[in-house]
Order: C-alpha cells, then sequence, then structure tokens
C-alpha cells in the first residue's frame, strides 16, 4: 500500500474538485486529486450539449469543453491526480484527515492530509425515490444513465420515450432523443411548474413540440420484459384524479426527479449534514463541522450552473489553503431560511469580510423582494423580480450590512426572506 | 439431442436448488432445469429472506416439522457454502393487550414445536431486546433462533454446490411435454431440447400445477400470492435488530420490518391473491399500507429512505407443503405449494425428498468424492484496505470499483458472469451491484460492457433478465 502525505486530498475530479485544487496549488499548498473515473471532467464530461462557461469564460462551451480548460491547468500544475480511483473511506483523525482510496493501477493509496476539500458532486434520484409503482421492466433509466448511453457509448436506449420529472438533464434528453430519431411522447412534472431552467424548457421542449404535462402523477409503469407504457393522472388540490388517468404508451421512460449530494463519505468522517440540501453544513469558510474539511459544488448543494460551482470552489480551496496556513474564520453569525426560502447555504457568514450566500426559494413568485433580516431588522434589500425554485439565487454580504449588530447582540441570527410584492 | 439422466429436477429456486445438492452427495447423475435464464429467478428472489423461528405453524403441518428441521442447519451451510446469514432473532410485537392473547398462542405453538429460547416479553423486555420499537408496544414474543438470509445468494451458493458435485445445470429449459420411455420419462423443452431421468422431481413453484399436468399427475392448482415490499437505504435510521414481526393476519404472517443481512431495511410483505404467475408489479395503495403498517412497529421507517420497490409471488397450493411421491405418474416426486416458511424449509425439504426417492426404489450410494464445502468467495465489500491492496495485486480488476454504493469491483463482476450470471439481473443478484442507492445509476452502462466484453454480445443483446427484456436498441 503507498501512503501519501499531502497538505490536501480533494475528493472528486469534476468542476469542484479541480477548481478548488487549482486554488490551493496557487496558495502554494501541496495537493491530491481523487477522481473515480480515467480522466478529469466528471460529469461535465457526458454533456455534449453547449450552455456552460456564460458567466465563467463569457462564452458558450460544452460541458467537455469546460472541463478541458480547468483540467489542462491541472495537468500543467503540481497537483497530483490519481484518476480510476474509487475512495474507499475518510477518517478524521484529528490533525490528520486519512482517505484511502483504490485503483486497479495502484492497487490502495493511502493519503494522509491535513485538510480536505469534498467534491463528490451528486447523484440522480431514482425510481424507489419517488417511489413509482408497477412492473419491473428494462428501459427504465435515470435520464443521466441515459445521457451517457447516448453520448458517451453511442447507443440508443430506446424508440418512443416518457421523460418523468422536468429536470434540467431530463429535458436536455429529451431535446438529445428527438436529435437521434426517438419518438419523445411527454415529459410528465409533478409540480404545477417546471423543474428545469426556462432556456430549458424552451430549447428543448417547445422547439421540438414535446408536450409538458405539469401536474401531473406517474401512477404505474407497465410492461413485462421491456416497458410497454406509463400511466399518469392529475394533481387536483394535491390529490390524485384517477378518473383523469390516462396511458402514454413507449419502450423508454427516463427519470428526472432530483439530485442528491453524495455524501455517504463525508457522513462516514463524521460531517454533520443539512437535511435541507442533503449537503454538509458549513461556516462562512465552506468548513464542514469537522474542521480542515471543506466542502463545495453539488456536494454542498445542489447548483443548477457549472460557473457557480466553480465560483464556489476556488473559495473552499482558498478558504483550505489559509486553514492549512492557520487563519481561523472572524466572529460568525447564523444564517437561516426564512420565508419562501428552501435553504442557504453556507449556514454562517463572517461579520469581518465579504460574503455570498446561495440560495433557493420554494416558490414560484412574481415580483420578489430578498430581503436579509437580522433580528427582524432588515439589513439588506434587493428587488429580484421573477423567482422560481429551479434557479438558484445569491447574495453578497459584507461588514457594512453588519454595522448595526453590536445592538443586536453576538446570538442573532442573519434571515434570508422572499417577500412577494404586492400585486 | 437428448440426454440421459438419473434424476431430473424442475425447478431452480430453493427447493429444487436444495434437492439437487442433497442427491448430488450420492453416486447419481442429476440435472437441474429452470425455465428462466438464471437460477432463484423466480419465488426465490423475491420474498423476505428470513430464516423462521418455529411458532409461526402448529407441528401436525409438514411445514412446521421441515421449518424447525431446516432451521437448525443453516449454520452448517453457512459454514459450507459461504453465504450470508445471521441468526439475528425475531421479535413479535404486541400493540395492545388482545394481540398478547395472540402472542400467548404463538408461544405455546413454539414451545411444543421445540423452538429454542422461545420467551414472552413484558413491554421492557421487549424493548431492550428491540429499541427500535415504538412507545406503542405492550409486549410480544422473542424468538432467538430465527435469522436473516440472502435468499437468492443461498440458492446460487447452493446450486455452485451442486454443479461442483457433478450435477448439470439447464437454463431458459420450459418443460411443454412428458412422456413414458420405457422405464424413463422423456422431458421435452419449449427449445427442443430433451432430457431423459429414470426418476423426475417437480419443484416448479409458481408453475408446478402445470408440470405435474405434464406427467398426467395429481391435478391441484397453484395460486399466486403477491407480496409487495420496499427496500430502505443502509443509512436508513429504522433499522431494527432483529426482524420485528407483527401479530400475524389471517393469510400471512403480516408485514415485517428486516433488517437485511447485507444491511440494508425491509419492509412488507403484503399478501394479495392474484391470477396473474408473471404479474410482479406494485400498486399505490398497497406500498403505502406497507409503511403505515411498518411505522406502526417502528416509527422511525420514513419514506425518504426508500430505494427500491418490488414483488414477489407465493405459490400457495393448500395451506400446507405438498411433498409427495406422485399416486398417479410413476417415478415423479411432487414438491408443491412451499410458501413461507419455504427458504427456511429448504434444506430440509432435500433431506425429505432424498428419503422419499430411496423409499420409491432409488438407489442410493453415498459418493466418496462429495465435497460439501465451496471456496469462499473473495469480495471488496468485506475485505479491509491491506486485504484490497493484496486482492489488486493479484489480480487489478479487484481495484476497478464498479458499483460504489455496494462496493463490488470488476473481479467480481466477471467471476458471476463466468459462473454463468450474464444478465443484468443474475449480476444483481449474484454480486449485489446495482443493488445499492443509486439503483445501478452510475453502474448499469459499466457491467452492460462488462457482460459484452465477457461473453462476445453486442450491445442489443446484454439483457435485463432474458426473454425481450433488451436494454438499448442498438447502436447510434
Amino acid at each position: 500500500m503507498t501512503t501519501l502525505k499531502p497538505d490536501a486530498v480533494v475528493v472528486g475530479g469534476g468542476a469542484a474538485g479541480m477548481a478548488a485544487a487549482l486554488e490551493l496549488e496557487k496558495a502554494g499548498r501541496s495537493c491530491v486529486v481523487v477522481e473515480r473515473e480515467e480522466g478529469l471532467g466528471g460529469i461535465l464530461m457526458q454533456c455534449a450539449h453547449a450552455g456552460f462557461g456564460l458567466v465563467e469564460f463569457d462564452e458558450e462551451l460544452t460541458g467537455p469543453e469546460f472541463a478541458e480548460r480547468f483540467a489542462e491547468k491541472v495537468l500543467a500544475s503540481k497537483v497530483t491526480v490519481l484518476d480510476g480511483a474509487t475512495a474507499l473511506e475518510l477518517r478524521d483523525e484529528g490533525e490528520r484527515k486519512v482517505l484511502d482510496c483504490c485503483s486497479a493501477k495502484r492497487g490502495v493509496v493511502r493519503i494522509e492530509a491535513r485538510a480536505v476539500v469534498l467534491a463528490m458532486g451528486c447523484r440522480e434520484r431514482n425510481r424507489g425515490n419517488v417511489r413509482i409503482p408497477g412492473s419491473r421492466p428494462a428501459g427504465v433509466y435515470t435520464a443521466g444513465l441515459a445521457q451517457r448511453l447516448v453520448n458517451i457509448e453511442g447507443v440508443v436506449p430506446g424508440r418512443r420515450v416518457v421523460v418523468i420529472g422536468s429536470g434540467d438533464i431530463g429535458l436536455i434528453m429529451a431535446r438529445r432523443m428527438s436529435w437521434i430519431g426517438a419518438k419523445v411522447e411527454a415529459v410528465v412534472e409533478i409540480l404545477p411548474y417546471p423543474s428545469g431552467l426556462t432556456r430549458n424548457i424552451v430549447q428543448c421542449l417547445e422547439d421540438f413540440g414535446i408536450p409538458l404535462y405539469l401536474g401531473h402523477q406517474t401512477t404505474r409503469i407497465f410492461g413485462k420484459d421491456r416497458v410497454e407504457g406509463v400511466e399518469i393522472a392529475p394533481l387536483e388540490n394535491g390529490s390524485l384524479d384517477l378518473s383523469r388517468a390516462r396511458t402514454i404508451p413507449c419502450d423508454t421512460v427516463l427519470l428526472s426527479v432530483g439530485l442528491v449530494p453524495e455524501n455517504e463519505l463525508s457522513r462516514g468522517a463524521g460531517v454533520e449534514l443539512n437535511p435541507a440540501t442533503g449537503g454538509p453544513k458549513v461556516d462562512s469558510t465552506l468548513m464542514t463541522s469537522v474542521p480542515g474539511v471543506f466542502a463545495c459544488g453539488n456536494v454542498l448543494h445542489v447548483h443548477d450552473l457549472v460557473d457557480w460551482v466553480a465560483e464556489e470552489a476556488r473559495r473552499a480551496g482558498a478558504h483550505a489553503a489559509a486553514w492549512l496556513g492557520g487563519e481561523r474564520p472572524g466572529p460568525e453569525l447564523r444564517v437561516k431560511a426564512g420565508a419562501n426560502v428552501r435553504y442557504v447555504a453556507p449556514v454562517k457568514v463572517d461579520l469581518t469580510r465579504k460574503n455570498r450566500v446561495y440560495f433557493r426559494s420554494l416558490a414560484v413568485l412574481h415580483g420578489a423582494t430578498l430581503e436579509a433580516r437580522i433580528d427582524r431588522r432588515v439589513v439588506k434589500k434587493l428587488r429580484k423580480g421573477h423567482v422560481q425554485p429551479s434557479e438558484m439565487q445569491s447574495i453578497e454580504l459584507g461588514p457594512e450590512d453588519f454595522a448595526d449588530l453590536v445592538e443586536a447582540g453576538t446570538d442573532a441570527v442573519l434571515e434570508i426572506a422572499l417577500v412577494q410584492e404586492r400585486l | 439431442m437428448s440426454e440421459a439422466r438419473d434424476v431430473l429436477v424442475i425447478g431452480a429456486g430453493v427447493s429444487g436448488a436444495c434437492v439437487a445438492r442433497r442427491l448430488s452427495a450420492y453416486e447419481l447423475d442429476v440435472v437441474l432445469v429452470d425455465r428462466e435464464p438464471d437460477v432463484s429467478f423466480g419465488t426465490s428472489k423475491a420474498n423476505s429472506g428470513i430464516v423462521h423461528g418455529g411458532f409461526h405453524h402448529p407441528g401436525t403441518k409438514l411445514k412446521a416439522r421441515l421449518e424447525m428441521q431446516g432451521n437448525l442447519m443453516f449454520e452448517r451451510l453457512k459454514r459450507e457454502l459461504d453465504f450470508p446469514f445471521e441468526r439475528c432473532g425475531i421479535v413479535v410485537a404486541a400493540l395492545h393487550d388482545e394481540e398478547m392473547r395472540a402472542i400467548e398462542q404463538l408461544h405455546r405453538q413454539g414451545l411444543e414445536n421445540g423452538a429454542v429460547g422461545i420467551e414472552m416479553c413484558s413491554r421492557e423486555r421487549i424493548l431492550e431486546l428491540e429499541p427500535a420499537l415504538g412507545p406503542e408496544v405492550v409486549g410480544g414474543l422473542h424468538a432467538p433462533g430465527g435469522g436473516i438470509v440472502e435468499p437468492y445468494r443461498f440458492v446460487f451458493a447452493v446450486v455452485e454446490s451442486a454443479l461442483k458435485n457433478g450435477v448439470s445445470l439447464r437454463t431458459g429449459f420450459k418443460a411443454v411435454r412428458a412422456e413414458r420411455s420405457g422405464e424413463a420419462w422423456r422431458v421435452y423443452s419449449e427449445d427442443g431440447r430433451v432430457i431423459e431421468a429414470r426418476w423426475v422431481v417437480n419443484a416448479a413453484g409458481l408453475y408446478a400445477d402445470e408440470v405435474s399436468r405434464l406427467f398426467g399427475a395429481e391435478e391441484f392448482s397453484i395460486k399466486p400470492r403477491k407480496g409487495e415490499y420496499y427496500l430502505l437505504d443502509r443509512a436508513a435510521k429504522a433499522k431494527p435488530r432483529k426482524v420485528v414481526f407483527p401479530v400475524p393476519a389471517a393469510n400471512s404472517k403480516g408485514m415485517l420490518v428486516i433488517p437485511t443481512v447485507e444491511g440494508t431495511v425491509l419492509v412488507g410483505p403484503t399478501a394479495d391473491d392474484v391470477e396473474d404467475k408473471s404479474d410482479f408489479g406494485t400498486t399505490r395503495e398497497r406500498l403505502e399500507r406497507i409503511l403505515a403498517s411498518a411505522r406502526s412497529l417502528v416509527p422511525a421507517v420514513s419514506e425518504a429512505d426508500v430505494i427500491a420497490s418490488f414483488a414477489g409471488l407465493r405459490p400457495i397450493a393448500g395451506d400446507d407443503f405438498y411433498i409427495d411421491l406422485s399416486a398417479k405418474a410413476p417415478n415423479l416426486v411432487q414438491v408443491a405449494g412451499i410458501q413461507s416458511p419455504g427458504l427456511t424449509a429448504s434444506p430440509a425439504i432435500g433431506e425429505y425428498v432424498k428419503d422419499l426417492l430411496k423409499k420409491g426404489g432409488l438407489r442410493l450410494v453415498e459418493k466418496a468424492s462429495y465435497d460439501p464445502f465451496l471456496e469462499p468467495k473473495r469480495r471488496v465489500r468485506e475485505t479491509d484496505a491491506f486485504g484490497i491492496d493484496r486482492l489488486v495485486a493479484e489480480d487489478p480488476a479487484y481495484g476497478n470499483i464498479v458499483c460504489r454504493c455496494e462496493r463490488v469491483s470488476e473481479a467480481e463482476i466477471v467471476a458471476a458472469i463466468r459462473a454463468g450470471h450474464d444478465t443484468l439481473d443474475g449480476i444483481k443478484y449474484f454480486t449485489r451491484a446495482q443493488m445499492g442507492r443509486c439503483q445501478g445509476g452510475f453502474c448499469t452502462y459499466r457491467i452492460i460492457k462488462i457482460i459484452m466484453r465477457e461473453t462476445g454480445k453486442g450491445w442489443n443483446e446484454v439483457t435485463k433478465r432474458g426473454g425481450a427484456s433488451r436494454l438499448v436498441e442498438g447502436e447510434l
């Protein structure tokens, strides 16, 4: 068994892991990136469509192009990349964190580091998670698996497709399946509004004439050997109206019903998770409840744009480097989700510097105002206009916003709320 | 293409497998056949995976006697065959005082059957034994002799042992015709294969009635009784230490909360009589009922932890097992109606059928070369970091983790394929790959590619479970 002793280990070589590693290297810290797949890039490598990098590079790139820009820098740097390696276990031994990983090339490699950046990304929710009854034929795939099959393996998953859920990958796969000659019969969404970005609804469904059934639940998948169809029914006031159930014949069902941060490794190391996101609870430096362990990207909370992942990961990398150099956060204030807000990340802000807090709304609001409040006093107010759960939001808060805090006391809580303007 | 054998066992579920393995200890030429593309693909793959505690049935029943006998055989079998089994114990929880009367009944039955260590429990005692129970519990029963087993892995191991000792296996063999040919039976499969055998054991599970008819033997009918289940993530909070039963219902033992031997939690089954023997569909109403029932026993059961749902069919032929020499057809043994506690009883069914064959005139000569032991399988999941490093040094494929959720390496998948499990479901049941929290989201394409490499099949030839269950249409 080989043992490596870098300053930091980054778990995951996707957008988040690469961005964090580059920051650590820039700060002069030695760093190892562990990646399961052969080569860097993570899930970006199967995202053949364009739409990446508008914020980061001010141009529209495909997933692999976006990944390539980071990967080139990583490979040209002193960062050690262990690819084709699966992380087995992360242990917190106080000053020292131990990560065991194994690969066909190198056997088991033990990495002992003082800091860890978690960047494992997320996984797709599956049929069991959303409890769709019926039979269990071949032809039921998550949208991401279908994307892999089409874009990388070059195979056709099926000819007549129903997409369940209107998450972004599902919408993109509806278009992709149309392009390869399959007929996409429908996209079925249980919520009264789409789960994916508006631009994807337009570009992936409307441009292809694919019907979108909002407020419909999939009540059954049927078929003996291969999928033969699905049965859907509308929801009226939250309950199923089975009298209006209908069946849609198809040979393939793609599921795009949400993503879950992959935190099995984190949990094993004792990292405390936030039930609202499924990701770790992090402080203003993106450090988890285990000192020296940081988190960023989709393992922290599910992002909708990779550009935000890279931004967040750079901060995590820089904070990890600073932490290794002995820096500790200043006095912090707890942040919580207020009205109409599903979650906030991080859950703490540093009173002495500029902070960025990401959050998602719980509802579709036309004409919303964002309010940051400390003990009911509004310290910052921003007009947001239209907000919807599928589009992640952020707010910047700096020392000037906390000027009155002495008065409020140290156990004050910062609340992020979305207020519907009077119609 | 005809083969001549001493014994043909029809059905490679748990009963047929145990019969075949038992017979493999003798100087006999035995062939085991199954209509499905792999073994254990019928009732044996979708059940509660429980070694029962010997208190649910009166000792007058054959199934109770075989349950008691089979239960005691599992430690030895585990030592010989290396399959997941744990004698974790069973509790039956009473939720009000009237249910305690039923508990007394079960207790008395258990004592009469000779269930070792069975005891009545006060509320305090049962909560101490099983802290996952809810506050409503008033008392119950504890059967320390009950346990859990991974049912398909048990069948795979039993079949592997039988094959090692000379039994032949023919999958995809759906018997459609049988005729007498001198002193033997000639049995034809749908795809034109023919097997000749002096003796036939009908262990065809859901189809035992149809097989009996092929031989002109007893008329009976097998009614499928569906059981639906939810599988919960291994990280679920609702993980009991012991198998938790409610007080039994009229036609079943009720819906249970089961800590599986591989660390996940299973809740179910329902019990509903259905007509179609191939109807493995689940329904919303029944699945909701399972959660409600499970929560009344173990309140921490949560839908948020569900990773899969599935259904199995119990083959019902009256309220007892039907295992006997056919009175109508010569040289035929019926092994039918093997519902609960069939898995528990199966090793004893092997013994019992062997004795019936002997009684019927089959000469049993012990085979000197019989070896009951299988080489333990090497699994990355059960190996520490140093051990994995050694495995990779031997074969780098142990370092390629294909299924991350259940930690299954490429080497284990290759071994499964080489042992004949070359469908996605076969590999799932053999290795656990695709059985974890992502349910194959990450590893399905990797497994398909390994199957293609090992078998030379194309993309559109790999199936989920044989037949028309192809996975993709083909290349772009």
